[in-house]
């Protein structure tokens, strides 16, 4: 089923603070394998000039949706979930995500059109600190296979 | 707070060799949970196959994270990284055995920026297929 365009350009409202901990970190760099130091040694992300462990830039997917993500379970949407996958993923850094943050996120669909027989959905997610510093923007493309059939 | 490479080192067309990582079953498992991600087609079996997928299918982000672990063990700094984005163009299927999937990632400097930052291009394969497109980094050098 094709996706309700009415909800292009529609912004949600900011998250509540998604607290970045150091062991949310770590755990997400095990996940992924990566032994880098800045995401497990104070000292070590000290030394290199950060305020304390830093995260892998991809770890924003934890949260990007922490606004916005209803919108995805929307009925009037149109979207089934179950043939969902992810299209296209972007990150713009201000500076790396911190252990010790406090982060708000305000999501947008900024796009929703059809590519052959699939929907593809994007939704923005600016992320700053409760103090309002900017942090990262995020993009997140998912296609539903099969929607614009 | 800075990267190890130097920007009056790198030319354009500068290839950043090949690296491979391992993706199995156990390391979807790992990060469903580290991600919060836990769509059935990244670890169930016969929900995958019943939406019409080959088998389990690797999250798309983890992927992604191979291939930002391949540019931040290249700069030296994760810090570095200003810009990242890419296109999941094909599936990483993942059996369910020992030795899981490989996915080959490499790079390659396609443009020189101001402020001493570069693009760097990444390819990033499981067998012959491309499974990243539009795949780039935006890196700050030293």
């Amino acid at each position: 089923m094709a996706l309700n365009r009415d909800f292009v350009g529609r912004t949600y409202p900011p998250s509540a603070p998604y607290e970045v901990s150091r062991v949310k970190i770590r755990e997400f760099a095990a996940a992924i394998g990566d032994n880098n130091p800045l995401y497990r040694d104070q000292e070590a992300a000290r030394a290199a000039g950060y305020p304390d462990v830093i995260a892998p830039p991809t770890f924003p997917i934890v949260f990007s949706l922490q606004s916005g993500g209803e919108a995805l379970v929307d009925p009037d949407l149109g979207l089934n979930f179950a043939m969902v996958v992810h299209g296209e993923q972007r990150f713009e850094y201000v500076r790396p995500v911190c252990a010790g943050d406090e982060l708000v996120m305000t999501a947008t669909i900024t796009d929703i059109r059809s590519a052959g027989r699939n929907e593809l959905l994007t939704l923005r997610s600016d992320v700053r600190t409760v103090q309002g510093e900017p942090v990262c923007v995020t993009y997140n493309t998912i296609v539903e296979r099969g929607g614009a059939a | 707070m800075s990267a190890v490479v130097k920007y009056d080192e790198i030319e354009v067309g500068q290839e950043i060799p090949a690296v491979d990582y391992t993706v199995r079953r156990v390391d979807l498992v790992m990060y469903a949970g580290a991600s919060g991600d836990f769509n059935q087609i990244h670890w169930n079996e016969r929900f995958a196959k019943m939406v019409g997928l080959p088998d389990v299918i690797a999250h798309g982000m983890y992927t992604m994270a191979q291939a930002g672990r391949f540019v931040t063990d290249w700069a030296g700094d994760p810090g570095a990284v200003v810009d990242f984005g890419v296109r999941f163009s094909s599936m990483v299927v993942v059996p369910d055995d020992d030795r899981g999937a490989t996915i080959s990632v490499s790079g390659v400097v396609e443009e020189k920026l101001e402020d001493k930052r570069v693009v760097v291009g990444l390819t990033a394969k499981s067998g012959d297929t491309r499974v990243l497109s539009k795949a780039r980094a935006v890196v700050q050098l030293a």
